[in-house]
C-alpha cells in the first residue's frame, strides 16, 4: 500500500539523541537513505524518458521492472532497522506496509505478465515514484540535520493525494489481473493432496482487495494526525518568537 | 482516628470527579472504587483504574489508603479501563465456539461440502478419532474453566473476546473443514503414524490438566497470592524442574500430537501459531518470576527445556 510513513517529530528527536550515540547506525541509515532517494530517482527520469520517448506507457512496466523490483525489495531492511532499534517505528507497521508493496511488485505485476500495460500500474507507479523520493529524502536530510522546509512541506501535504491515487492504481489492477489468476490457477493448490489443504489465489486476491477498506482509512488519518502535529507544531514555535 | 478526605480526578482531562469525605484511614482501594462506583454508576469497579500519579501505573485493589504515600487529603486519579468483560464468559464463549464449529463440519452440515455429502461421515477412522481428541480438548479447557483455574483479575477489556473468538473460531473452522473434507488424505505412515500422535496427544493433555491442578493448589481460595510452582507428586509436574510454563509446553505437544495425527497443513500453522503466542507469554511469566523471587531457580527455561 502506501510507503512506511514514521512519526517525524518524535523520529527527529531519536536521531539527535542516536547521532551523538551511535555513529555507525547514523552513517548506515545516512547512506541508505541517499541510495534509496538515489534509486527512486532513476526509476522516475527512466520512467520520463520512456514516455518522452515512446509517447506511450506501454511497455513502460518492462523497461523499469528490473530496477523497481530492486529497490522496492532492498527495502525489505527496514524491517530490520526497526527490528534492531535502529530506527523506531513499529516492526509490525512497516513489516505490513514493506510487505504490501513487495506483493504488489511480485505477485502481481510479475506474476502476471498480462496486466504490465494496464493505466492503472502507472498511476501506482508514479504515486510510489513521488512519495518514495520524497520519503528518502526527508530521512536523508533528517540524519544530516538539515531539513529544508520544503521537504517537510511535501512530506506531509503530497500523501493527501498520492496516497488514494497509489491506492486506486493498485486496487485497480489487482482487479485487472483477477480473469487471468483465475484462468491460469496460478499459486492455487487444491484437494485431495497429502497435506490437507487447499489455497486459492483468486480469492487471496478478493480478500486482499477488501482488506484495504480497513487498512487504507487507519493509515491515511494516522498521516493526518502526523500532519496536523508536525506543521501546526511548526506554527506555534514561530509566534512565539 | 483520623479520618481521610479522598479526591478523585480525571487521569487525562484532571477534572474533580469526586469528592469523598471521612474516608477510614484502613479503607482499600477496592472500597474506593465501590465508594466511587455510587456516584458515577457507569464506571462499575471493573473498569477502574485509580492511581497515584495520572500516568503512573495502577493501585491494587488490596492496596490500603493509609499505606500510601498521600496526605490525609489523598488526591488520587482514574482512567477508564473501558467495558470489561468477565474472564469466565470469555474463556466459556472462547472454547465453546471450537466445540460446537468442529462438530458441524464433522457431522457435514448443508452448505459447506458439496449437496451429496451432507450429512454423511468419513470413511477414515482417524477423522473420528480426531473429532473425539478435538471435542475432548475443548471440553477439558470448559471444565477447567468452571471448576480449576484461579483467576487473579476478574475482567478483561470488551474488545478481547472479539480477538480471541476470530482466532479460536476462525482457525478451529479452517482446521475442521480440511480434515472432515470428503477428499481428505489419511497420514501417510497409517496405523503408526496415528498412534504414535495419540499417545503424544493423550500425554500430553494429561500433562497439562497435572499443571493446571498443581496451578490451583498453588493458591488458597479466594486468595489472590503469588508463590513459586514446584514439582509434587504427580511425575508429569516435574516438568517444572526444566520450565516455567509446564502448561504451555503440554499445550504444544498436544497440538504438535494433533498434526501428527491429522497430518493437516492448518492444523501445524495454528499449532506454530499457538506455541508463537505462547511463548511470549511463557517468556513474560518467566521474567515476571525472576524480578519477583530472588530465589527463582536457575535452570528452569520459560518454555522449551534448555533452549526457550
Amino acid at each position: 500500500m502506501a510507503s512506511s510513513e514514521e512519526d517525524g517529530s518524535a523520529e527527529d528527536k531519536e536521531n539527535n539523541k542516536k547521532k551523538t550515540k551511535r555513529p555507525f547506525v547514523t552513517a548506515w541509515l545516512t547512506i541508505y537513505n541517499i541510495v534509496m532517494t538515489a534509486g527512486w530517482m532513476v526509476l522516475a527520469v527512466a520512467m520520463i524518458r520512456f514516455y518522452i520517448q515512446k509517447g506511450t506507457h506501454k511497455g513502460l512496466y518492462k523497461s523499469i521492472s528490473r530496477t523497481l523490483k530492486f529497490f522496492q525489495t532492498f527495502a525489505l531492511l527496514e524491517i530490520f532497522h526497526c527490528a534492531f532499534g535502529m530506527v523506531r517505528t513499529s516492526v509490525i507497521v512497516t513489516g505490513v506496509q514493506v510487505c504490501s508493496r513487495i506483493f504488489m511488485v511480485w505477485f502481481v505485476t510479475h506474476s502476471i505478465k498480462q496486466i504490465q500495460n494496464e493505466e492503472s500500474v502507472l498511476l501506482f507507479l508514479v504515486a510510489w515514484t513521488v512519495t518514495e523520493i520524497t520519503r528518502y529524502s526527508f530521512y536523508t536530510f533528517s540524519l544530516l540535520n538539515h531539513l529544508p522546509y520544503f521537504i517537510k512541506w511535501a512530506r506531509y501535504n503530497l500523501f493527501i493525494v498520492l496516497y488514494p491515487v497509489g491506492v486506486a492504481g493498485e486496487l485497480l489492477t489487482i482487479y485487472a489481473a483477477l480473469p487471468y489468476v483465475r484462468k491460469s490457477g496460478m499459486l492455487s493448490v487444491r484437494l485431495p493432496n497429502k497435506y490437507n489443504v487447499s489455497f486459492d489465489y483468486y480469492i487471496c486476491l478478493i480478500i486482499v482487495m477488501l482488506s484495504y477498506i480497513p487498512l487504507f482509512p487507519q493509515l491515511f488519518f494516522h498521516m493526518l494526525r502526523q500532519r496536523r502535529k508536525v506543521l501546526h507544531g511548526e506554527v506555534m514555535v514561530e509566534k512565539e518568537d | 482516628m483520623k479520618h481521610y478526605e479522598v479526591e478523585i480526578l480525571c487521569a487525562k482531562t484532571k477534572d474533580k470527579l469526586c469528592f469523598l469525605d471521612k474516608v477510614d484511614p484502613n479503607s482499600t482501594i477496592g472500597e474506593i472504587k465501590a465508594m466511587f462506583h455510587r456516584s458515577h454508576p457507569q464506571w462499575y469497579p471493573a473498569r477502574q483504574s485509580i492511581r497515584l500519579d495520572a500516568k503512573g501505573k495502577s493501585l491494587k485493589d488490596e492496596d490500603i489508603l493509609q499505606n500510601l504515600p498521600v496526605g490525609t487529603t489523598a488526591t488520587l486519579y482514574f482512567r477508564d479501563l473501558g467495558a470489561q468483560i468477565s474472564w469466565v464468559t470469555v474463556f466459556l464463549t472462547e472454547y465453546g465456539g471450537p466445540l460446537l464449529l468442529y462438530l458441524m463440519f464433522y457431522f457435514r452440515v448443508p452448505f459447506i461440502y458439496n449437496t451429496k455429502y451432507d450429512f454423511t461421515t468419513s470413511k477414515h477412522w482417524v477423522v473420528h478419532l480426531a473429532c473425539m481428541c478435538h471435542s475432548f480438548h475443548y471440553v477439558k479447557r470448559l471444565l477447567e474453566t468452571l471448576f480449576v483455574h484461579r483467576f487473579s483479575h476478574g475482567t478483561m477489556p470488551l474488545r478481547n473476546i472479539f480477538k480471541n473468538c476470530t482466532y479460536y473460531w476462525g482457525f478451529s473452522a479452517w482446521m475442521a473443514y480440511y480434515i472432515n473434507h470428503p477428499l481428505y488424505t489419511p497420514p501417510a505412515y497409517g496405523e503408526q503414524q496415528v498412534q504414535l500422535a495419540l499417545i503424544i496427544f493423550l500425554f500430553c493433555q494429561i500433562g497439562n490438566f497435572s499443571i493446571h491442578i498443581a496451578l490451583r493448589n498453588l493458591r488458597p481460595p479466594g486468595s489472590k497470592a503469588r508463590k513459586i510452582p514446584y514439582p509434587t507428586k504427580n511425575p508429569f509436574t516435574w516438568l517444572f524442574l526444566l520450565v516455567s510454563c509446564p502448561n504451555y509446553t503440554y499445550e504444544v505437544g498436544s497440538w504438535v500430537g494433533f498434526t501428527l495425527m491429522t497430518q493437516c497443513l492448518p492444523v501445524a500453522f495454528f499449532t506454530l501459531v499457538g506455541f508463537i503466542q505462547m511463548m511470549i507469554w511463557a517468556k513474560g511469566k518467566h521474567r515476571s518470576y525472576l524480578k519477583e523471587f530472588r530465589d527463582y531457580p536457575r535452570l528452569r527455561s520459560p518454555i522449551l527445556p534448555f533452549m526457550l
